[in-house]
């Protein structure tokens, strides 16, 4: 006999955990399925809306605003602007981020030295907000590449940032090898171990202020990259704060990103409190059923086991999830081989410039009004499949700096709608 | 001596840095000037195949023992750019014995090593060899890494007392009274290395003598003082695998054609390639059915090669060249031999030599040619020493002592630095202070990327052809950032950010030929880093003034949505 649920949700990343979320919460029985590490891990674990416009306008100061006037056929005008905001709600109640107490986008210091516009940033992000006029230092580690805290500072003064702002770079105290991992960072730093400094021997964190103290010229506030901590951030952040007399906040940086781990960890923590299912590891590779979906097959060690749901919620991610696949011929949908509009010729697929106007950025499935995939032809290809996030073509987010939202609103809208519609 | 002859060698390929060294350890004062990176032109567009002579050896049997002979010479001078394959030469049913007779004769009468072994043998060694391959000719066919040879061949002039001058145009020839007295060049960024922002400027460079080692550009030069070189060049892709499907170099045994050779060449194999002459070296079109062909035709020798993934795709010019009275049709049926052309005797112009056709395996000896004919020409009586004098990173090199220890790297980390750097190993690792890893793909650390910015200036791209940084799987998705922050230090942050974009816009270049399955997928994500996280593609310090006061400065801070105090309330709200 099928494992059986009211709602399915296939896919473990920012929008099939919204969608099972959204579903459990509205009462339904959700279970949810993953192939994989989510490509959260990738991800700088900022949750941007809208960015910029699609004509490259920007940054925009209210993403909201900016939302209506997005074409038709962009996943944001599919929703709604009210779907939006509403998955922002629960994200904001689930989660430890900030943002939500206003409109506006903030503007966060990347790790390449520049700022992004974005809509909920992690409380661990909130001091280095680059619209917050306050001195700042920023600190790199000697060992850890993706943040050259000197060369960072430099562009954001020439991008006139209303404060003043300088890097250093420091070693990191202890013995860490020249390649360790961001996590061995912060687990370091959790732990708080004691770990040898210029010839003694203390805890890391109060040898990791030292490290930092020497260099502070009179700034209220102290930027690290993203390694700050693993289980325990807040708890990091706050000792090194009080130890330096100062406001510390982590840049964003990776893969593999901590902020989009950590995000990780309190997405499936919040669906486990709400009550749903959750298997990860094994991917869907089939499907059964015609106009409809009767059933999903799902690989365990090499045997295929059916589950079957009222609803299901397709939300496997885009091409680096894998959820949107290619080869030299085209461009399809592994799962339920939906439609996935793309050129004919793949010379079209791209733009010649790197940063350029790219079709393949786009690349996914067109759905109706309810989020429901459509065939080449515009007929709904299953009455009870939906689709969000990445897996939905129609909008670029790297340009746009949507991608967070989008599959926010898209995964809750289609679990709520899920949950609504299952019997 | 006081006054050696000066000697501007024009090209910066392998064959003009290898007249260049062999020109400076025969005493002469010499200049070489190049337009773009070392290896800029064909050098650092081919495949890296270093040639038994098996594939010459039907058609073209003294090309074939040039190669054997120059193979044997590049194993010792050039240890450390150099793998020895071994190399195959496979029949497939359709191939005709005769041919496959003849090549094993052609071998054998050019003193190339090789044997037969049957289909079995050769798929034991080779286990993704389609299984109808029916027998193979083993042949010492080898791989070699064009940047490392030509970065080596430049050092060592340089320390010779060569001048090195990459980035410069050649934009004249100075001709007076009927002789080439020199070169008039435009340097891209000053003389010495290249460091971006810096003022270019025009230059006379007086010379003695002006060697014209351009390849398919031989022609644009002669051009200059009045003389025609009819220089065919002709167009080659060639197609990166992620992985080595192969470690042998694999041939197809039939009369050359498009698509018949895969070169293993360091993390990759490199599919090869076509044949298609062109009107402009520099202009032609990169087309999506070469590499289609390639892939789908050398798929019949390696049947998984078909689906396997491709991290990019470039093209090559090869600068074929044929005496006027030849005239063959198509670019396949011209000779791939070498022509030294005296312009004194056959132009009336003293003063400039070219050197125009030829290939990769035999640079050497084409240097060799070219710097006794100069010496003759000035009387000087110096023996070449370049088949006997190892280039540096070649010297008493033993990858028997224990690097990974002695510099405190991971195993595979530490053996592949050591496989690029040779015997400069200890020079280049030996470092104060933590060498993490900044390319991971290609397993190049910091050290490495700095010593290769020591020798290159502000250019990314010649850090990354001096170590392979960013040319692996991700084509610099996670470490383009990395190496830019190396340049820091030495040079300011504008340098710094033309650099980065400069490598992001050339990495971008060749993957486009790669777009599909897991390379899209690999450039989606690389995208998303860069324009998401990084927000490199909407920097505000490249656009308008930001109004920052507009934007939520934090969910603590007191100014709220009325913009014009969050500015000025001087950040006392802000704990």
């Amino acid at each position: 006999m099928a494992i059986d649920s009211a709602v399915l949700v296939i896919g473990g990343g920012l929008a099939g955990l919204t969608s099972a979320l959204a579903a459990a919460r509205a009462g339904g029985d959700v279970r949810l399925v993953s192939a994989k590490q989510s490509t959260l891990r990738n991800a700088s674990g900022l949750v941007d809306v809208l960015g910029y416009a699609p004509d490259g306008t920007g940054p925009l100061i209210d993403p909201f605003e900016a939302i209506t006037s997005l074409p038709e056929g962009h996943p944001y005008r599919t929703v709604g602007v009210d779907a939006v905001r509403e998955a922002l709600a629960l994200f904001d109640e689930v989660t430890d981020y900030c943002g939500g107490h206003t409109d506006r986008n903030a503007l966060v210091p990347t790790h390449g030295g520049t700022v992004k516009p974005t809509a909920r940033y992690p409380r661990g992000v909130a001091a280095g907000l680059a619209s917050d006029d306050r001195d700042a230092l920023l600190v790199g580690f000697e060992s850890l590449l993706d943040f050259d805290a000197p060369l960072a500072a430099d562009p954001l003064r020439a991008a006139g940032v209303p404060f003043g702002v300088r890097g250093v770079t420091v070693g990191f105290p202890g013995d860490l090898r020249a390649d360790a991992k961001v996590t061995r960072y912060a687990k370091l730093l959790d732990v708080n171990d004691e770990v040898g400094a210029n010839g003694r021997s203390r805890a890391a964190r109060a040898a990791l202020a030292a490290a930092v103290e020497p260099h502070l010229d009179g700034e209220p506030r102290v930027g690290f990259p993203a390694v700050l901590g693993d289980d325990r951030p807040g708890e990091v952040r706050r000792t090194l704060g009080e130890m330096l007399g100062v406001d510390v906040f982590e840049v964003p940086t990776g893969p593999p990103s901590l902020p989009g781990l950590r995000l990780e960890d309190a997405l499936f923590a919040a669906l486990d409190a709400a009550g749903a299912s959750i298997e990860t590891g094994n991917p869907v590779v089939d499907f059964e059923g015609e106009g409809r979906v009767e059933a999903v097959y799902v690989e365990k060690n090499g045997a295929r086991i059916p589950y079957t749901a009222d609803q299901y919620v397709l939300a496997t991610g885009g091409l680096v999830g894998k959820g949107v696949e290619s080869d030299r011929e085209g461009v399809s949908e592994p799962v339920f081989d939906c439609h996935v509009p793309h050129p004919a010729d793949r010379y079209d697929w791209f733009d010649e410039d790197a940063f350029g106007d790219h079709a393949f950025a786009g690349f996914g499935l067109r759905t109706d009004a309810q989020l429901r995939p459509l065939t080449a032809e515009g007929t709904v290809e299953f009455d009870n499949l939906r689709a969000a996030g990445a897996v939905l073509g129609g909008y670029d987010f790297p340009a746009e700096k949507s991608g967070s939202g989008v599959s926010l609103a898209t995964g809750y809208a289609a679990g709520w709608a899920a949950t609504q519609e299952a019997r | 001596m006081g006054s050696s002859p000066h000697i501007v060698v024009v090209g910066g390929g392998s064959t003009g840095t290898g007249i260049t060294r062999d020109l400076a350890m025969r005493g002469f004062d010499v200049t070489l000037v190049e337009q773009g990176n070392l290896t800029h032109g064909t050098t650092g567009r081919m495949h890296g195949l270093l040639h038994s002579g098996g594939r010459y050896a039907v058609s073209d049997r003294a090309s074939a023992r040039e190669c054997i002979a120059e193979n044997r010479v590049l194993r010792e001078i050039a240890a450390h750019c150099v793998e020895m394959t071994g190399g195959l030469f496979v029949k497939r049913p359709e191939d005709g014995e005769a041919y496959f007779e003849g090549k094993l004769d052609g071998c054998r009468a050019c003193d190339i090593p090789a044997s037969v072994i049957s289909g079995e043998e050769a798929r034991a060694m080779e286990p993704h060899l389609a299984r109808d391959v029916e027998k193979a000719i083993t042949v010492p066919d080898g791989a070699v890494d064009p940047f490392r040879l030509v970065v080596a061949n430049a050092a060592d002039a340089r320390d010779r007392g060569a001048r090195i001058e990459t980035h410069s145009t050649v934009t004249d020839l100075l001709v007076e009274a009927g002789e080439v007295v020199g070169v008039e060049v435009e340097h891209e960024a000053g003389p010495g290395e290249r460091v971006h922002g810096v003022e270019g400027g025009r230059e006379e460079i007086r010379a003695d003598h002006v060697v014209n080692a351009t390849g398919a550009w031989a022609g644009r030069i002669g051009a200059m003082a009045g003389v025609d070189i009819e220089v065919r060049p002709s167009k080659g892709v060639m197609t990166v695998m992620n992985v080595r499907q192969v470690d042998t170099v694999l041939n197809r045994c039939r009369p050359k054609g498009d698509a018949d050779v895969i070169v293993p060449h360091e993390t990759t194999v490199i599919l090869g390639t076509t044949d298609e002459e062109v009107d402009d070296p520099e202009d032609y079109p990169e087309e999506q059915w070469e590499v289609d062909a390639v892939i789908d035709t050398l798929a019949s020798l390696v049947p998984m090669l078909r689906d396997a993934r491709t991290i990019r795709s470039f093209w090559g010019v090869r600068p074929l060249y044929e005496p006027p009275d030849v005239g063959s049709d198509a670019p396949t049926d011209i000779t791939r031999d070498f022509f030294l052309l005296d312009h004194a005797e056959r132009d009336g112009l003293p003063g400039l030599t070219s050197i125009v056709g030829g290939k990769f395996t035999t640079y050497r000896l084409m240097a060799e040619r070219v710097a006794d004919h100069v010496c003759g020409r000035f009387g000087v009586d110096a023996d070449c020493r370049t088949a006997d004098v190892p280039l540096p990173g070649s010297e008493d090199f033993s990858v028997l002592r224990d690097y990974m220890d002695e510099f405190g790297l991971r195993s595979p980390v530490g053996r592949r630095s050591v496989e690029r750097l040779g015997s400069r190993a200890d020079d280049v690792l030996d470092v104060d202070g933590p060498n993490p890893t900044v390319c991971e793909c290609e397993a190049v650390t910091r050290a490495e990327i700095r010593d290769a910015i020591e020798g290159s200036g502000s250019d990314l791209n010649a850090v990354r052809i001096r170590t392979r940084a960013s040319m692996g799987n991700c084509q610099g998705g996670f470490c383009c950032h990395r190496m830019a922050s190396e340049l820091h230090g030495t040079y300011d942050e504008p340098v710094v950010r033309e650099a980065w974009d400069e490598l992001l816009a050339e990495r971008w270049k060749g993957q486009r030929h790669a777009l599909w399955g897991r390379q899209l997928s690999q450039a989606m994500l690389n995208y998303a880093l860069h324009a998401t996280t990084q927000n490199r593609d909407r920097d505000p310090a490249d656009a308008g003034p930001v109004d920052y006061a507009a934007f939520d400065d934090g969910p603590t801070r007191a100014g709220g949505p009325a913009g014009a105090d969050v500015a000025a309330d001087g950040g006392q709200n802000g704990n």
